[in-house]
This record gives C-alpha cells, structure tokens and sequence, in this order.
C-alpha cells in the first residue's frame, strides 16, 4: 500500500470554454480525453470518476457516455468545493488501492444554455424554500453580499478594496491567452465602482463571470506518475469542511471554512503559508477572496481590504492569487474548483507561459462551495 | 396594511414547520424552544441542534431584534417585485438569526425602499416585527428600524 503523500496529478485539461453551444456531456469528454492526452494516458486506463453537475447520477452517466465501468465513483456535490473534494477523496482511495487512476471532470454548458437565474436553484422542499426563497434574495449573490456589507461595518473595508481584487483578476486574464477576458484590456478601480450594484455592495464586476467550460485532473500513484510524460504533481496536503448551508445560519458571517481547511492542510503537508509560492482561490464573488485570504491567514482577520491594496495579488505582487484570471476574469461556469487545480499544476510544472510564477513549488488551492457553506485546501507540490 | 401582490413562489410548509406558519396567521411570531437545553433555535427542526434533544415546542418572540447585515437588491429575480429592496440578517432577542426584508416607515412591505437612509447604517440598529401578508392568509415576518 502507498502512503497518502504517494499521489500525484498527472494530467489536466481544460474542455472548450467561453461560448460553446455545446452540451454538458461534450464538454466533459473534451476536458477528459485531454487530460488523458495530457497524462500520456487513454480512457482504457481510468478505473475511477468524479464528477457532479451532470444529473442526478452524475459519474454514472459520464462513465456510461465514455464507455468506462469505474471500481470507485464519487459525485459529492459541494459546488465550487468540489473538485478539491474529489481530489481529497481519491488520494486515499489511490493510496488504499481501490483505484489506480482516477480522472477528476466537471463541465458546463450554463452561457449557452441561458441556465443561470438571479433568484438561484430553489428546491421547493429545503428550509430555504420555505424561510429564505420567499423574501427575494439573489442566489447566491445576496448572501456573499450580507458578508461583505458585515465586514464593511466592522472593519471598514471599502468596495475599492474590493474592486482591487477583480483589477488583478484582470491583470493576470490579460496574460492568459485563453482567459475569457483576455483581450478586453485591463480595469480600473473606478471601472468596477462604476459598474451596476446588484446586490450591495456587491456590484456587476464585483461577481464572477457566467461562461460555459470543463476541465479534468487525472490522479494515480506516484510510483505510476514517474513512468509518465509531465512533471508529477504530488498531493501534499488536503482538508474540507462543511459549516451551514444558508447564509442565516453561517456561524460568523466573516470567518469561513477555510480557518480550519487551511491549518489543517498546510499541516499535513508539513508547510507554513510562507512556503506556497501560488495561491488559487476560488473567486465567485470579490468578497469571497478577501475573506477567504483572511481565514486562510494571509493576513489578520479585518485586513484582507489593505492587503489586497497596491498590487500585491497581481502580476509582479508579492503574493501571486489566481494566475488563470480566476472567475472574474478567465472564465466561470458554475462550479470553478477544477480550474484552480488545472492552474495550480500548470504553474508549478512551469508550463503557464507569460504568468508564470518564477521557481513556483508549492500551490495552495481553496474551493468555496454553496454560500461560504463548503471549503476545501488543497496543497500541491513539484515531485522533489 | 396592504395585501399587495406576492409575485413569488409561496413557501411549501411540512409537517415539522406547520405550527411556525399557522402562527403568522395570527400575526405572531414564534420560535422554537429546546425544553431539555432552553436554547432557542430557527428555522423548525424534529431535533434541537445543540443538545440533539427531541422535545421540542414553540414559544412567542418579541418581535425585537438587532439588524446583523443589509444588502439592498437592484435587480429582482422576479419582473413584479418593487426594486431596491433590502434583505437583512437580523438577531431576535430570544437569539436566533432570521433572513428576512427591512422595511421602511409606514411603507408597504412591497414597496422599494426610499432612497435615505442607507440601510447600511442600520446595521447593529434594533427593528421590530411587521408583516408582509401572503396571499394565502400567512404572512412573511419582516422589520422596520425602531
């Protein structure tokens, strides 16, 4: 049996993005038939799949598409935390021997298909339906935004602070030839104040964008990965957590998940935060990764709005923060977790091209699902 | 009070959540109190979620509470709500934290919120219950500031 640290991601890709006209399902055979082809693999390899986002029985129907018969499934849905979830799931599954490789997909259609409403996805039957749904709150722009509005009261952050995180955002997108907003020129603080408010403070650029997309992680033993084409990528350290699911029953509207996810991974990795040379968070909202950057303990709890002054999570920053563009920037469709892997481990295989971290070897990756509801850390680093 | 249109879905109640919605027939608002571990807890549940006990019943709220945060809403998800409006998080006094709308003045509930104050400032501020009337005889509790 390998040990848990004796996993590494030998394969990422991601499925057409921005406008595709092009189905769910297609998506995710784009995005795993390239990660294959990235991992010197092919389909007849993967005897395990997580995904979720498809129907109901999500890894069934990709396997049944794909003609695999996977010995281990998982199709845990946490939202945008769930592909570091899956992640975390299949360390162990791979180290315990009950697969050998495990292909990780997610894929969206939601641009195309018009999919996505303002008042959110209502299941008639949740608590939510019946004591939050019926007062009109956007879903889940509303909730991130009763975050922000809080930290603003308490700490005295600003909404240019805020604007601060979707203008690097766009600084690293301008680097990313295929991020959605790459050719669209960089933005300003005044852009972004300038933009509508939905849902205060929360303004139109203040939210991540609405765009198709797909990608796909593979995952086998270490022992495996050094037989293949790219650099492995080991799985140092993994944490989720789940803590509420609507906003009126978050313990702390300014302490999230990723208080505990992040000291629990860096720790298993054997890592402080000084070491991560990379940090990819998920971006759904701006607010989300000033809280997330808290939590974390990139800075003290109230000072996430000065530290994201100044550029110091844009190119040439001192702490580089979502290299592909993030949500805001390179693209979002729906449920960003497998982008924030994809690019992790592009980084720290140095092959990102002109956003390249110099001498990137340990990436942090943090997947916020629902409304601040689930988290996950994930700690990669290069196979030394 | 005006019984304004509700353009919404209306809340589909169950068995365990019946009483709280029978009671805003009424006009009251209640919660429900853990008789084993005294704490109060919302929204309805069979099981109390801090001692896990099960014998559970429901107990009349003030009506005060404490705004925690505001945000004020400029694109409905629904053409016939009236924009902006405000969704808070507010504290009863009896301790639990209800999602629900902050309303002005006198004004009717569906009504869009002036243009002063920023309910922003209201934020740590005490409002009391008003109601929102649904369609069928419930009502959505709400909150003006005091």
């Amino acid at each position: 049996m390998t040990s848990l640290r004796d996993v590494a991601i030998v394969g990422v890709a991601e499925s057409d993005l921005g406008v595709t006209d092009s189905s769910i399902l297609q998506l995710q055979t784009q995005g795993i038939t390239r990660a294959l082809a990235d991992a010197g693999l092919s389909l007849a390899d993967v005897d395990g799949l997580a995904t979720n986002g498809v129907s109901r029985f999500s890894a069934t129907q990709v396997a049944e598409y794909l003609g695999v018969r996977p010995r281990w499934t998982d199709s845990t849905f946490a939202g945008g935390a769930s592909s570091e979830i899956f992640l975390g799931h299949a360390v162990p599954a791979i180290a315990q021997g009950l697969a050998d490789v495990v292909v990780i997909s997610y894929g969206s259609n939601q641009r195309s298909a018009a999919s996505r409403s303002l008042a959110g996805v209502v299941e008639g039957h949740v608590p939510d339906a019946q004591f939050d749904a019926p007062y009109g709150p956007l879903q889940p722009i509303s909730a991130y935004a009763l975050a922000a509005a809080r930290h603003q009261h308490v700490h005295g952050s600003t909404s240019a602070q805020l604007a601060e995180i979707a203008v690097a955002a766009r600084a690293w997108a301008l680097l990313n030839p295929i991020a959605y907003r790459h050719d669209d020129g960089p933005l300003t603080v005044e852009q972004v104040l300038a933009s509508p408010v939905l849902s205060s403070p929360l303004r139109r650029l203040d939210c991540c964008l609405v765009t198709d997309g797909g990608g796909a992680v593979v995952v086998t033993s270490l022992d495996r990965a050094r037989d293949l084409p790219q650099l492995p990528i080991r799985v140092l350290g993994h944490a989720e957590a789940t803590t509420h699911q609507s906003i009126a029953q978050m313990p702390d509207l300014l302490v999230t998940g990723a208080a505990d996810t992040g000291r629990r991974a860096l720790g298993m990795a054997g890592v402080g935060l000084a070491d991560v040379d990379v940090v990819q968070v998920y971006d759904s909202f701006t607010i989300t990764v000033l809280l997330t950057l808290e939590s974390l303990g990139f800075c003290a709890p109230g000072e996430g709005g000065s530290f994201v002054e100044g550029g110091r999570i844009a190119p040439g920053g001192a702490l580089p923060l979502n290299t592909s563009g993030g949500g805001l920037s390179y693209g979002h469709p729906g449920m960003f977790g497998i982008f924030l892997l994809i690019e992790a481990v592009r980084q720290l295989r140095d092959q990102a091209g002109a956003r390249q971290v110099t001498g990137a070897e340990v990436a942090l990756c943090h997947g916020t699902g629902g409304i601040l509801s689930t988290h996950a850390t994930t700690v990669l680093g290069v196979d030394r | 009070m005006s019984t304004a249109g509700y353009p919404l879905p209306l809340p589909q109640e169950d068995a365990v959540t019946a009483p709280w919605w029978a009671a805003t027939r009424d006009r009251r608002l209640v919660v429900q109190h853990c008789t084993s571990c005294g704490t109060s807890q919302h929204y309805p549940r069979p099981i109390c979620t801090t001692c896990h006990g099960h014998d559970l019943g429901f107990a009349a709220a003030t009506g005060r509470a404490t705004v925690h945060s505001v945000t004020v809403v400029h694109r409905a998800p629904h053409p016939d709500l009236a924009t902006p409006y405000v969704i808070a998080l507010v504290d009863l006094q009896e301790g639990p934290r209800l999602l629900t709308r902050l309303v002005w003045a006198n004004a009717d509930p569906a009504a869009a919120w002036p243009a002063w104050p920023d309910p922003a400032t209201l934020i740590d501020r005490p409002v009391d219950l008003d109601w929102w009337p649904l369609p069928d005889g419930r009502a959505l509790p709400v909150f003006r500031p005091v």
